[in-house]
């Protein structure tokens, strides 16, 4: 199955696949508007994150907003190329 | 598998819209500001009447200073119902979906709405305090068009198309003068109600 080899391991999961999803199309996006998006836990959420920042597909930014800090999220160039083959991968795998 | 990856590529479909375009405008406040528009357009083709002064037969005879005041009480009042009544009728769709309201994505929508927007109200005014009467219809088309053809790319596409309408009956408008009115009607009447009537089917 050499179609399997373009599918990239690291969006095996849904809450990445959506992650990499909202980050194409939206330049800086937080924490919270993820969460909102994508309806998972923090904590589902932040491991996720914590994968796709250890693999460079997406940057990470830390701001204080008054006292609190504010996360935000945008996809590297990288990252948005290693989805778009995935995508891509995916597409073929449905036209057979 | 293959429905694993169907649903895979439909979630990102989702995430991408949901994500980036404001979702939940309904159509059918598209067809109540449509109906406001045109009895705001009745209204004032009476409005003219009373002031015996019949709109088609000699609109550029000059106005008296009631009739201008009435016309723009009566416009202020159209615009203010018809934007409260669509705000409150697609307010209650995102609730219904289950969506928060206030996003960024609806900070952007609305910017890019109402920028273009104020910036050809105030030259509508400016053109109003100078008495060009008639180019005020053709112009408040046009601005209104090119207001949704911005705005569009934040929410659905036919939003847009809308625009690229109100805008070329604006253009249409200013070449027949005298016909304000008429035109005002057509597009902020009667494309409305007709495109919110789309809409309404298509996006349930």
């Amino acid at each position: 199955m050499s179609l399997l080899q373009h599918l990239n391991k690291d969006f095996e999961s849904r809450v990445r696949l959506g992650i990499m999803s909202v980050l194409v199309v939206n330049t800086w996006v937080d924490f919270l508007e993820m969460k909102e998006h994508l309806q998972v836990t923090d904590g589902n959420l932040a491991s996720h994150i914590n994968a796709l920042e250890q693999k460079k597909y997406i940057e990470v930014k830390k701001e204080f907003v008054g006292k609190k800090t504010k996360t935000s999220y945008k996809a590297t160039k990288a990252g948005k190329v290693t989805f778009e083959k995935h995508i891509n991968a995916l597409e073929k795998l449905l036209r057979g | 598998m293959i429905q694993d990856v169907k649903d895979d590529l439909q979630h990102i479909r989702k995430m991408m819209e949901q994500s980036s375009r404001f979702i939940s405008l309904s159509g059918l406040s598209g067809v109540v500001a449509g109906i406001i528009a045109l009895a705001g357009a009745f209204a004032a083709w009476y409005i003219f009447k009373q002031h015996h002064i019949d709109y088609f037969d000699n609109y550029r005879c000059g106005s008296t200073p009631g009739l201008v005041s009435q016309l723009v009480l009566l416009a202020i009042l159209v615009l203010v119902a018809a934007i409260g009544l669509g705000v409150l009728i697609t307010v209650n769709k995102t609730k219904k979906q289950g969506l928060k309201v206030w996003t960024s994505t609806t900070k952007k929508l609305l910017i890019a709405l109402f920028v273009p927007l104020v910036l050809g109200g105030l030259f509508c005014l400016a053109a109003l305090y100078h008495g060009h009467f008639e180019i005020i219809a053709p112009l408040m088309l046009l601005v209104y068009g090119l207001a949704l053809i911005n705005a569009g790319k934040y929410t659905f596409s036919d939003i847009q198309n809308l625009g690229y309408c109100e805008a070329l009956l604006g253009i249409i408008a200013m070449f027949w003068p005298g016909y304000g009115l008429v035109f005002w009607a057509a597009g902020f009447g009667v494309l409305h109600i007709i495109y919110g009537l789309l809409m309404y089917k298509k996006y349930r």
